[in-house]
């Protein structure tokens, strides 16, 4: 059924449809109406007996699901930025110990300076924890992941974080195809544990592994890895034939055919390159975009086979590895070695920077003349920038740069009374 | 020729060995033959491990007081480490380890997810050392008590960080000899700062059931847990358990030591429920701390020379301010 909708509404609508029996909560904008929402629920009997609980931390809302998924409960959370870091020590540890947790993430940066505006920071951070990594790019894609996201966790017995961009996804309305209670029932089996806490058959969860045996461990986890790459295509097939649609996968090509120009990107931001492609192409320009669903596992592979005829790739992503540059570039440039065609790297929407279509359509004739500095900061005001670096090198004691540029930028902006 | 050992026995009043003499149903859960054995023989704990004594006994108890339908969480430390070296585990019941800082609020969840499974008969226990408890785990077991989870957190506290080699925690005493602070300088040892005491800040919480034990009466540990056991939400027990290897007692002294710091004051046995005293222990025959300090490596610098009179003096204040505290010395008949 189509409703208009929250993105927070509809993602908490569809984690209740999944029947999770323990929810943590703790609040970090923006995911706050995803567990808001859901605790009304829990509140009002519509969960039957789950489980809602008020934590003190990110830290223990991860922790919490830890010991209720290993007590064979399925269990959720959703959190974002900071929220997401505090947690760092339990998602390598729930993912270690191969437990279904599903979890939505907010997308937010990560300060300082706080910031609480959409960009990838957050889940980047976190790539290397062993969690499958899935990214949104409209509602109704981080709808449909949710399901597929508890059917994968539990088939794997691996936890799966649903990457939905902060404020652009999570706050913003639109028309979502809400699936119905018992078609979800029938997608999504109850949770059958491949190892549970029970007194009538006690096993030992967490034990320490020395130098013998770690190295095989983590072979494993890789591993699990590797098979989810086989698994999510499947999955994505299985919920085509199942709801109707095309939701998920490990990419999703647009055009890329006969696709010169490829433009590689995560999250809501594909939808404004869409409209760009569509201006460019309706100018004769071949231009394609490649979205990528599943950023953990990395579906190498997939992608080298997709990109195969372009000439130029740019990675659009909306995080930066200071002092290095570009993360999922780094990983797109992996999967491509060998290839004749240029990459591109673009960082862009930096703590909530709109990505604007004028831009992006500047950036990319920039990148196929071979005009782009790499990595390209989109948009990025240069002269706050040197400003900031004179102050600095004038005056050692020259004061916090976040609150310099503030005001600088204060004494250039028009008043807006 | 081996050396000739005295060997004393006599009756303690505190059941070591007059377990025989007692009715059957007051006899400690480790001399039945349905005792559980949940930690079992054969870990790795060090010889006179105040630790591993507290948690076999805290374990059974907790076995035989809830049909045996107990899952145990660990925070990391001694106790895990010694427990479960892969691929061996001690442990006879459903147990899980997750990080150091986490075991309350794994414990919560696994609590959680038997409510949600209506599988409540099966009753939850969370363990940590005193770092694992006071430190790094703080938040979360606050967290679990204001929310009075389905929960009993049990902290064996041994006054440092001994897994990592002794070092300082929030529950080392003062003048106390730890790696991070040493018998060096002016003040040696341990600084003399406001502590932190967790039996008072978990009765603050005003949960349903507070208590300490030692591991030098045994049959009170035992009763205690099974006490907290049958309750429903947080319960919280902190045990003293002397560490040989840390304190620089002899490990044939782990009793001895717990139960000169119970009868010098400096550790006070009592329970407290929803944050009232209920019961305490009272101390038969006060004994200086010096008695106690003496028999530990930890506080020799104490004893010169010269002779740290100010900081003996200082600690004995501490027992003494524990013994008007909680009433530990009866007051004599007025009749």
């Amino acid at each position: 059924m189509l409703r208009q909708i929250e993105g927070s509404q509809a993602v908490a609508a569809i984690v209740a449809a999944c029947r999770p029996e323990v929810i943590s909560c703790y609040p970090i904008t923006p995911q706050t109406h995803i567990v808001e929402t859901l605790s009304a629920k829990v509140k009002k009997g519509e969960l039957g007996s789950t489980q809602f609980l008020n934590v003190e931390s990110e830290f223990a809302a991860l922790s919490v699901l830890i010991g209720a998924s290993a007590t064979g409960a399925r269990s959720y959370t959703a959190t974002a930025s900071q929220g997401l870091l505090f947690m760092a020590e339990a998602l390598y540890n729930a993912s270690g110990l191969g437990l279904p947790i599903v979890m939505t993430v907010g997308n937010r940066a990560i300060g300082a300076p706080i910031n609480i505006w959409n960009d990838h920071s957050d889940a980047m951070a976190m790539r290397d924890a062993g969690w499958i990594q899935l990214f949104a790019e409209d509602n109704q894609e981080a709808v449909d992941l949710h399901i597929q996201a508890f059917y994968l966790a539990e088939a794997l017995s691996c936890p799966v974080m649903v990457c939905v961009d902060g404020f652009i996804l999570t706050h913003a309305f639109e028309a979502v195809d809400l699936p119905a209670q018992a078609a979800v029932d029938a997608f999504l089996p109850p949770y059958d544990p491949v190892q549970v806490l029970d007194p009538s058959d006690p096993v030992s969860i967490g034990a320490m592994v020395g130098p013998e045996a770690f190295a095989e461990v983590r072979y494993l986890a890789h591993h699990k890895q590797l098979e989810a790459l086989n698994r999510i295509p499947d999955l994505a097939e299985a919920f085509q034939k199942h709801f109707a649609r095309r939701s998920g996968g490990l990419l999703s090509p647009d055009r890329l055919e006969d696709a010169e120009t490829v433009i590689i990107a995560m999250g809501s931001v594909l939808g404004t390159m869409r409209e760009v492609a569509d201006q460019m192409r309706a100018a004769g320009d071949l231009i394609g975009c490649l979205k990528i669903v599943s950023y953990r596992p990395f579906p190498a592979a997939a992608l080298r086979t997709a990109v195969a005829r372009a000439k130029t790739v740019i990675v659009i992503e909306k995080a930066l590895a200071a002092g290095r540059g570009g993360i999922l570039a780094a990983d797109v440039k992996m999967a491509l070695e060998g290839l004749p065609l240029r990459i591109q790297t673009v960082i862009a929407g930096l703590g909530g920077r709109p990505v604007t279509q004028a831009s992006l359509k500047k950036m990319i004739e920039a990148a196929q003349k071979g005009e782009l500095d790499s990595p390209h900061f989109l948009d990025l005001h240069w002269d706050v920038i040197h400003g900031e670096l004179a102050r600095q090198r004038e005056k050692r004691a020259s004061g916090p740069s976040a609150e310099n540029i503030l005001k600088e930028m204060g004494k250039k902006a028009k008043p807006i009374y | 020729m081996m050396s000739k050992q005295v060997v004393k026995f006599y009756q303690t009043g505190t059941f070591t060995v007059g377990n025989r003499l007692l009715d059957e149903t007051l006899r400690t859960v480790q001399s039945g033959i349905a005792r559980t054995n949940s930690l079992n023989s054969g870990h790795r704990a060090c010889q006179g491990c105040g630790e591993a004594l507290g948690a076999r006994y805290a374990v059974d108890a907790a076995m035989r007081a809830a049909n045996n339908q107990v899952i145990a969480v660990n925070a990391t430390g001694c106790l895990e480490v010694f427990s479960t070296p892969y691929p061996e585990s001690a442990w006879q019941l459903p147990w899980i380890h997750s990080v150091f800082g986490n075991a309350p609020a794994v414990a919560s969840g696994v609590a959680a997810a038997l409510k949600a499974k209506g599988k409540t008969q099966s009753k939850v226990i969370a363990q940590g050392g005193d770092g694992g408890t006071v430190d790094i785990g703080f938040g979360c077991l606050s967290g679990m008590f204001e929310r009075n989870d389905d929960v009993l957190y049990i902290c064996y506290d041994n006054e440092a960080y001994m897994n990592t080699g002794v070092q300082r925690s929030g529950a080392t005493p003062p003048a106390a000899r730890t790696m991070t602070t040493q018998a060096v300088g002016d003040a040696p040892g341990s600084r003399f700062e406001t502590g932190k005491n967790l039996p008072r800040i978990a009765m603050a919480h005003d949960i349903p059931y507070v208590a300490t034990a030692t591991v030098a009466d045994l049959h009170d540990l035992e009763a205690k847990v099974t006490k907290a056991v049958k309750m429903r939400g947080a319960r919280y027990i902190h045990i003293f358990v002397p560490c040989p290897l840390g304190w620089g007692s002899d490990p044939a002294h782990t009793i001895r030591v717990a139960r000169t710091a119970v009868e010098s004051g400096l550790f006070p046995v009592f329970e407290a429920e929803s944050g009232k005293v209920t019961d305490v222990t009272p101390i038969r025959k006060k004994m200086p701390v010096e008695d106690y300090l003496r028999l530990q490596g930890r506080f020799k610098h104490l004893f010169g020379p010269p002779k740290k009179t100010e900081t003996l003096a200082a600690i004995q204040q501490i027992a003494d301010d524990n013994i008007a505290r909680y009433g530990l010395i009866e007051a004599p008949d007025s009749e």
